[in-house]
């Protein structure tokens, strides 16, 4: 071959003694990796087409496939690695922004698993979820700062509208045209079912989910797709989005191709343009800006609906959750650095933001530092993996988290980080027909209740053994984490103590 | 070795309370009894009582109990008390001195008046003035603590068994309308003074026996209001939790029980619906002051007491009654040292407040 060629990453591995030449994988694979070769009778492959999804793998009826790491390597060198050198051949083939998606892959710190939980012993009871009542309830949004009363005296008990969830956990936004409308329809039942909300994405709602308006969050981010009064009535609560974690600074690209029937319709835009949001809002250029926007929000929705505002992690995090909170948002979302995304330049994926976890920390201080943190609630998302994420971050301080890579993984994702191709094997983050529907959407509902259901037993257990029977007596309790080879200044902003300690 | 304060120290503990309805004053000597049956439940590191109505000639005056390290320390507080309160009187508290207690600290009692042009000057009302002068006093004068505030009350606690530290405080010279008192069993043994209980804020005393899962929430939600944590301990901060709905978000007691004892979601969704929208509205504005965890308490405030149990009760509680008298105890044979002849005796529930005042016109 020629200096063009860059030597693929996967290798695929066929155990000829199982094939039986049934053409499946040539069937399931939309990367065209499988071909049948009638001559011969066998089956071939083009290993530089394979992204690794499994699909090939998982289907196969007699487990003949395997796909793994090409063994055919450059010269190690620590400098440069095998990936970056890749990267510059790609770069010197195309002269383009390298793309990716999903969350950031670098072996960076994780601080989840740099904090451990407590639990009681000796001289304070744990309490066994199964026999007492373990509470997981939330409601996010402002609390009044000061009671009043009625004429008779008795407390006057309206709120502003609240969030009610059954557990602290909601599935955070993947526009429909980034994903597929079986996918949304499996967050929108599960949702229902579970108590919980989903959020639509800056892709619009499709007529079909408005039925799901209670358990949804629709959003409003600087394409402005899809916003009209309908859709933001239909939504529970309103979300503007001013970041992504896992592209803060820049906006979103769904290429024309994508962009047909329902996706045009959805979105309101002609079939195949380019949907194109810009990297900030136009109309919002500083923090009165934004106040603008919550408030003719709130008009429009005759402040029934809680405005969410959503930002990245950035470095400046904390100042800038204090600026929002003052703005009148009832919520504030904020995704760090490794959170999941249907597309992002690769640099800007893999360098810009902070993460969640400190984002958090400093967050949440700040904003107590200053009284303001019952004025509102705190969401947190951009890599929560399992039940103990989520319970770490609630006593860091989160009223709730988002998530989605951990969504789509129930759905089928196999986390092959190619979603920007519009190929999703899985049947996920594509607008194929032919690939949308192998994802059954009753499947899918069903899978992410299950998803849930068991994280919801798991955080009851996790508080259950640190004496904790309801969430609210978690949240901001750091004293209840420790920290695992962590230096001085990151216990300090994680305000947590070391273990031992 | 960290002392109290720059760690959190867990413990378990024995209270006791009695209140007469009627304002009738009982000298110190029967509380100071009730502690001796529950000697197992202390551990020697501390105990402490608080009585109420027991400076009737001072009751206009606020009654601060300090201890200070020493002399240095007294004189160098003293200088800023003058630049905010008129002292009505100054002098050391009076003690026997018993082999059972020792290195004592100086221990200081001042009746005081807030200085009218100060006040003004710093608009504030004159309770959130004191609760601030002790804030400030507590956190940066070094050497120099105070353990009580109140009017007409006062707070005496000490490293020792409570039946001694009675004994050493010559409580049986005081005479109140409501006592309530505490044994500590704490699991480290820094054994400072200051960290014994009663822990006070004004007139708001509490007694208290548990270990509180929902501290740092607690905590951190409550600093956010200008109180400062200091001594780490469960006591001082379910004190300032009560300070903050009564005083500052004028809650009534039966409210204030309803945020940190909150009933279960289960529970609120069978009541009727004005009940249930009010235990919604407490339980979401104040989410992050419900307190999980075993504890039972004994809230005093002039006027009145208020026993309280988690919900899932996790720690003993019982409560007599004998004519106008209420007596509220870890177990219940000290309450049969304070009368023999108690005449109803019953375990509260977890989460329902026992609330008990004074006649109208007593106080
Ligand atoms: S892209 Fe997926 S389906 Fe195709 S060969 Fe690779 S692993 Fe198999
Ligand atoms: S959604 Fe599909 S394309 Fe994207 S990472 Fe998952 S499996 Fe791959």
């Amino acid at each position: 071959m020629s200096v063009e060629f860059v030597n693929p990453e996967f290798e695929v591995i066929r155990n000829d003694n199982r094939c039986i030449a049934c053409r499946v994988c040539e069937r399931q694979c939309a990367n065209e990796v499988h071909l049948f070769d009638p001559d011969r009778g066998i089956i071939l492959s083009d290993e530089s087409k394979c992204v690794n999804c499994q699909r090939c793998v998982s289907l196969c009826p007699t487990r003949a496939l395997k796909i793994v790491k090409n063994e055919c390597r450059l010269r190690e060198n620590a400098n440069w690695s095998d990936s970056t050198i890749k990267e510059i051949y790609k770069q010197a083939n195309s002269g383009g922004v390298l793309l990716s998606s999903m969350g950031n892959p670098n072996p960076l710190p994780v601080y989840w698993d740099k904090i451990l939980i407590n639990a009681s012993q000796v001289t304070n009871p744990s309490i066994d979820p199964l026999r007492e009542p373990m509470e997981t309830k939330v409601f996010l949004g402002k609390k009044p700062d000061k009671i009043t009363r009625n004429e008779d005296g008795s407390l006057n008990c309206e709120l502003l509208t609240q969030l009610e969830l059954s557990m602290p956990v909601m599935f955070s936004a993947m526009s429909y045209g980034s994903i597929s409308y079986n996918a949304h329809a499996s967050l929108a039942r599960a949702s229902k079912e579970l108590g919980i909300f989903y959020n639509t994405g800056e892709g619009g709602l499709h007529e079909d989910f408005y039925c799901y308006g209670e358990n949804t969050i629709v959003q409003v981010a600087s394409g402005r797709f899809g916003v009209y009064e309908d859709y933001l009535e239909a939504g529970a609560a309103v979300e503007i989005k001013m970041g992504q974690g896992a592209k803060p600074g820049i906006g979103g690209h769904l290429p024309g191709a994508k962009i047909v029937g329902d996706v045009s319709r959805t979105r309101m835009i002609p079939e195949g343009s380019d949907a194109i949001s810009p990297a900030p809002h136009h109309d919002i250029y500083s923090i009165e800006d934004l106040r603008q926007l919550v408030f003719s929000l709130k008009e429009a929705t005759e402040y029934k609906k809680p405005i969410i505002v959503k930002v990245a992690a950035v470095h400046n995090i904390a100042a800038i959750a204090s600026g929002i909170a003052r703005s009148g948002a009832d919520i504030i979302a904020i995704d760090g650095f490794r959170g999941g995304t249907g597309a992002a330049p690769t640099r800007i994926r893999d360098n810009v933001g902070i993460p969640i976890e400190l984002a958090l920390a400093s967050v949440d201080q700040r904003l107590r530092d200053e009284g303001i943190r019952n004025n509102v609630s705190l969401v947190v998302g951009g890599s929560i993996r399992s039940a103990s994420d989520v319970v770490k971050a609630i006593a860091l301080g989160a009223d709730a988290c988002y998530i989605a890579t951990a969504a789509v993984l129930a759905l089928g994702c196999h986390l092959c980080r190619t979603c920007q191709t519009g190929k999703c094997n899985w049947g996920i983050a594509t607008q194929r027909p032919e690939l949308v529907k192998r994802l059954n959407p009753d499947m899918g509902a069903e899978r992410l209740v299950n998803l849930m259901t068991a994280w919801q037993h798991e955080i009851k257990e996790l508080m259950g053994g640190m004496g904790i029977n309801s969430i609210e007596s978690l949240r901001g309790n750091r004293l209840m984490l420790r920290g695992i080879g962590l230096t001085e200044k990151e216990l300090e902003i994680l305000g947590i103590s070391h273990a031992g300690e | 070795m960290k002392l109290e304060g720059q760690v959190r120290i867990p413990s378990g503990c024995a209270i006791a309370a009695v209140i007469s309805k009627e304002g009738s004053r009982m000298s110190g000597e029967m509380i100071t009894n009730a502690m001796k049956p529950m000697h197992d439940r202390s551990n020697g590191l501390g105990g402490g009582f608080a009585g109420y109505g027991i400076y009737p000639e001072y009751k206009d005056f606020y009654a601060m109990h300090f201890f200070f390290n020493d002399r240095a320390a007294r004189k160098d507080c003293e200088v800023f008390l003058k630049e905010r309160f008129e002292i009505v009187q100054s002098e050391r508290i009076k003690t026997r001195k018993i082999p059972a207690i020792t290195d004592e600290p100086v221990i200081w009692r001042y009746f005081l008046s807030p200085l009218k042009s100060v006040l003004t000057s710093m608009q504030m009302d004159e309770k959130e003035f004191v609760a601030n002068t002790i804030v400030k006093i507590n956190t940066e004068f070094k050497g120099s603590y105070v353990f009580s505030s109140g009017k007409n009350m006062g707070a005496f606690k000490a490293v020792g068994f409570p039946e001694d530290v009675g004994e050493f405080y010559r409580l049986e010279e005081y005479e109140g309308y409501s006592w309530t008192a505490h044994g500590r069993y704490p699991t480290n043994t820094p054994g400072w003074w200051g960290g014994a209980h009663p822990f006070t804020i004004l007139d708001y005393s509490i007694v208290h026996n548990g270990e509180i899962s929902s501290y740092d929430a607690n905590r951190r939600f409550i600093e956010m209001f200008g109180y400062k944590c200091n001594l780490q301990t469960d006591t001082e901060v379910i004190a300032y939790i009560m300070d903050y709905l009564l005083r500052v978000q004028k809650l009534t007691l039966e409210e204030a029980a309803e945020v940190i004892a909150a009933p279960f979601w289960s529970t609120i969704a069978d009541k009727s619906e004005s009940e249930r929208k009010k235990l919604t509205y407490l339980r979401t504005v104040y989410s992050s002051l419900l307190i999980t965890g075993p504890f039972s308490i004994v809230f005093g405030f002039n006027g009145g007491l208020m026993a309280l149990n988690d919900r899932l009760k996790l720690r003993s509680m019982v409560v007599g009654e004998k004519n106008d008298k209420v007596f509220i105890a870890s177990e219940e044979a000290a309450i049969r040292v304070m009368e023999p002849d108690v005449s109803k005796i019953y375990a509260p529930a977890g989460g329902e407040p026992v609330i008990v005042r004074l006649k109208e016109g007593t106080f």
